[in-house]
């Protein structure tokens, strides 16, 4: 009895001590969260006015705003994310579903999971290579190219993994009542883990929304306000880091107001997929 | 996930037709089973395309110093003479320490999220946590640098370095310039970089947990750690490995937040404290500004060992999941 | 799923290929930082009156050169002269646009700008590691009267490669045998001590964090985050202060008109005003345009920034060039020939 009694006692210390652990570490990372969104509020709220959105970058001692970096941002990740949720989702399935356990499947799981870790600084490096020096000039095509090539690695791990945790059972269902494979994935899966495949691709919008050095060699900046993607295009992390860097305050100041409207647009994002990925499984 | 696309699943023909297995159906099957393929071959490709531009870029650097690049601490530009070792080493130690740090704390979010957290904060502590992941690197290394290294350096270094004992080995640890900038700061911010991926990862995963299982395991009078870890954790190993993957090749290719605060000098770290260089850090730091073909070269060369320490990482992790899952 | 995904992707190429080219007259730059927020300014200012945009981005000096190498932008820019042998050897033209000064900054409790005295040969014992303490006697000796801490000295420098690194070495190298033996100049060395922050600002971060750092920067990074900088010896042995004056004197007395390809650095000129770290800053073009139009374009904003310019490079604390430098500039271009052989700007 009391051998019983002490181990009872015992499991209820290790669990309280666990308990404790899990809500001190919470705690933790919610304090890092709270004093960094401290000082993005407190640095970038007063850079932000009606300014920030209708002028373009100016240079120091002139007023300005970043109308031109937001633009291209949103140009250049809307098409980074279109490129990489179609080939990241594709890849995705054919490892879950296809030739996942093919040795060619093993090795392209191993080299997305490389992909996943080369800096992005290399990234911006090849997609040089191969797109801004033959052509002579830097571009934003150039620089959407490789914030994919940043995002396809995670859509397609998210979206291997997501799929391989749907029950077995939805396929052979499917298949038992005479669907094609193909018709079962697109119809039934996709459906069934979309929640974790709109997850996916927040983690991909989310790495590549802020990235600079991919961009630095690719789409470079512009100080102008332009819509021509085959020409260096002005964006918010690179315009961030030049200014953040700066001596002059008037340019710190915008270098903040754009910190805060990339992370505030990250949280609006995220709040909203939540909001729809509840609803879609309300319904 | 269109409107158009959903409900042409649920009408009767679409069964019917797929059901009679007649060709066209089969095509379509072959179609996007072929357009799988392409997409997952195109990522063959751009790491191919990745990997044969950074073994021509460093081809010169190879030729020059052979193997004796990954074992020098020389980094001179003036003489061209250069070596990875130092980098090398800090790419390792910071991306191992951060993980040390990351690791336990992500892992305790998660459960907390999934387990013990009331529910009413359930959505926004987890939007919290997501929203970490979303803030720029740069925004990391600007506050690293203008935030958290005045502060570590006045709480953390100073009262450690005065604590220790001369010729102790904490001592030794703790050498350095007290300024919050070095190994183990770079180590702390690329931590709290990784944390919102993994955590959001591991709870995500951990939601996928049928809640039959975890409920019959607390109906046997499990405790919550017990039912983490007997029942949902193994549950979930292989994804939580790859969550753990996730934030490792971020800590070991973070480029902007390191720069500014690892102190940014070559040669090995004597300390924990000690200014170092990571190497994608120096590749950042001197990329653009080197322009005699060794130079560029041998920074290249740093690029393509990055890659092969990325491979020996996962092939490791690869190789200790596969035992893993053998033993049970 | 997959039909809207095959829509949006070809929206997407579609969006990609059609984008309307721009209204006529783009240029683009790329290079050294140091000169970027004057050029930025310019670039303003001339859309403003002429339509055309000016795109300058600041990747660095060595940046800059590689890419007017490669051509991928209408001209290059660097802090660091190319010696008229590459220039000729690239097929490229230099000329300078405006003159700065790297000052030496520290932070030391109770010491007011300006109030230390350093010789460029002390300068190069402190970044060589020799001279530890603020207090030492060779310091002592040339600031008589000056509550100099007994403070460890912590030496910060520039961690990427940089134009100001450049000038900074180049001139310790000038200054002292044991510096230019062992560490040399280039834009990024060697350091044989000392921590690295990430541009001009994270040196001036380290250096206000680190009671004792002594770091080097930019005039406009001294004077817009108040720095205590030092006083510097120069050729005629006078202890000056870093000033826009200052730079404006050692750029007097340069022989401009001698040095071909203008290559010419501003180091530790004659003149009792003349502040020892000046240097200037340049630009290259091809001297072989291959679109007369696009090398008539940039000639004619430089031009118009020599006219018009000099009261805005005041204003962010950069010296413009003398006026007879400028009319040599001019003279210089008609070797920047379109395809045709003639001269594209006159």
């Amino acid at each position: 009895m009391t051998a019983s009694a002490a181990k009872i006692a015992r499991r209820r210390v290790a669990n309280v001590a666990f308990e404790g652990f899990c809500w001190a570490v919470t705690a933790i990372a919610l304090v890092a969260l709270a004093a960094i969104l401290w000082s993005l509020l407190s640095q970038g709220l007063g850079g932000l006015n009606l300014d920030i959105f209708t002028k373009s970058t100016p240079a120091p001692g002139s007023s300005g705003g970043l109308a031109n970096a937001i633009v291209g941002s949103i140009m250049m990740c809307l098409m980074a994310m279109v490129m990489a949720v179609v080939v990241g989702t594709l890849a995705g399935t054919w490892l879950a579903e296809y030739g996942g356990r093919s040795a060619y499947g093993s090795v392209i799981r191993f080299l997305n999971d490389v992909l996943l870790s080369a800096p992005s600084i290399l990234v911006g490096l090849f997609v040089y290579e191969i797109l801004v020096a033959p052509f002579h000039s830097f571009s934003g095509f150039a620089g959407s190219v490789a914030l994919a090539l940043l995002a396809v690695p995670v859509i397609t791990r998210t979206t291997e993994d997501v799929l391989l945790l749907q029950s077995a059972t939805l396929r052979e269902a499917g298949v038992a009542l005479g669907s094609t494979l193909s018709y079962v994935i697109r119809q039934v899966l996709w459906r069934s883990a979309r929640s974790g495949l709109l997850t996916g691709s927040l983690l991909a919008f989310a790495r590549i929304s802020g990235e600079t050095a991919p961009l630095l060699f690719t789409a470079l900046n512009n100080q102008f306000f332009s819509l021509d993607l085959r020409h260096p295009t002005a964006n918010l992390p690179v315009v961030i880091f030049n200014y953040a860097l700066s001596a002059y305050d008037d340019w710190r100041r915008l270098a903040w107001a754009g910190a805060l409207l990339i992370a505030g647009t990250v949280l609006a994002v995220t709040v909203v997929a939540r909001i729809v990925a509840q609803e879609q499984k309300r319904s | 996930m269109s409107d158009q696309v959903l409900p042409a699943g649920t009408r009767p023909t679409g069964g019917e037709r797929s059901r009679r297995a007649n060709p066209r159906g089969a095509l379509v099957g072959k179609i996007f089973e072929g357009l799988c393929f392409v997409a997952a071959t195109t990522l063959l490709a751009a790491l191919g395309g990745l990997l044969f531009s950074l073994v021509l870029g460093g081809w010169p650097a190879i030729r020059k110093f052979g193997i004796g690049f990954l074992f020098s601490a020389t980094w001179n530009p003036v003489t061209d003479v250069y070596g990875a070792a130092g980098p090398i080493v800090g790419t390792l130690v910071t991306a191992a320490v951060a993980l040390l740090i990351a690791l336990p704390i992500a892992g305790g979010v998660a459960f907390f999220l999934t387990e013990l957290c009331p529910a009413p904060l359930r959505r926004p502590i987890g939007t919290a946590v997501e929203l970490l992941a979303g803030i720029p690197s740069i925004v990391y290394g600007m506050w690293g640098l203008f935030v958290f290294a005045p502060l570590f350096s006045k709480f953390i270094q100073l009262p450690l370095m005065s604590a220790a004992a001369p010729g102790s080995l904490l001592e030794k640890l703790t050498t350095g310039i007290p300024n919050g900038s070095g190994i183990l700061s770079a180590s702390i911010i690329l931590a709290i970089m990784i944390l919102p991926f993994m955590a959001a990862t591991l709870r995500e995963l951990l939601l996928t947990v049928p809640a039959a299982v975890r409920e019959s395991a607390y109906g046997l009078g499990a405790t919550t750690a017990e039912v983490v870890m007997s029942v949902t954790l193994p549950y979930v190993r292989t994804g939580a490995i790859g969550a753990v993957m996730l934030g490792l090749g971020r800590a070991l290719g973070e480029t902007m937040a390191v720069t500014f605060i690892i102190g940014n000098s070559h040669g090995f770290p004597k300390s924990i404290f000690d200014s170092g260089s990571t190497i994608a850090s120096t590749i950042a730091n001197e990329f653009t500004e080197a322009t005699s073909e060794v130079h560029t070269s041998a920074l290249i060369a740093l690029g393509l060992v990055l890659f092969v320490i990325t491979f020996m990482v996962l092939g490791l992790a690869r190789l200790m999941l596969r035992r893993q899952v053998a033993s049970i | 799923m997959l039909k809207t995904l095959g829509a949006a992707f070809g929206a997407a190429l579609i969006l990609g290929a059609a984008t309307v080219a721009q209204a006529a007259g783009t240029i683009s730059g790329a290079g050294a930082t140091f000169p970027a927020p004057v050029y930025a300014k310019w670039a303003e200012a001339y859309k403003a009156q002429t339509g055309t945009s000016l795109n300058y981005q600041a990747i660095g000096s060595g940046g800059g050169i590689k890419q007017i190498n490669a051509s991928t932008v209408d001209f290059g820019a660097t802090d660091k002269p190319l010696k008229p042998d590459d220039l000729a050897t690239a097929g490229l033209a230099m000329f300078p646009t405006v003159i700065g000064g790297v000052v030496p900054v520290m932070n030391l409790p109770g010491i007011k700008p300006g109030q230390i005295k350093i010789t460029g040969a002390l300068l190069a014992d402190i970044y060589r590691g020799v001279i530890k303490k603020w207090n030492d006697p060779l310091l002592a000796k040339v600031n008589p009267g000056v509550p100099l801490p007994n403070l460890p000295i912590t030496v910060v420098h520039r961690s990427d490669g940089s134009g100001t690194t450049f000038v900074f070495t180049t001139y310790l190298s000038m200054k002292a045998a044991h510096w230019a033996s062992e560490v040399g100049a280039n834009d990024s060395v060697s350091w044989p001590t000392g921590l690295g922050g990430k541009g001009n600002d994270g040196v001036a971060a380290f250096v206000k964090q680190t009671p004792g750092a002594i770091g080097y920067v930019e005039y406009a990074y001294a004077k817009q985050n108040s720095m205590t900088y030092a006083l510097m010896q120069n050729k005629q042995g006078v202890f000056v202060t870093p000033d826009a004056k200052n730079f404006a004197a050692a750029a007097a007395n340069a022989k401009w008109a001698s040095a071909p390809g203008f290559y010419l650095l501003l180091l530790d000129q004659p003149g009792a005003d003349a502040w020892p770290i000046t240097a200037a800053t340049f630009i290259l073009v091809h001297t072989k345009q291959s679109d007369a139009a696009k090398g008539r374009d940039v000639l004619a904003f430089f031009d118009w920034c020599y006219k018009n310019g000099d009261a805005a490079a005041a204003q962010l604390d950069y010296v413009s060039l003398p006026p007879v430098v400028k009319d040599l500039i001019r003279k210089s271009w008609s070797k920047v020939v379109g395809p045709d052989g003639k001269p594209v700007y006159k």
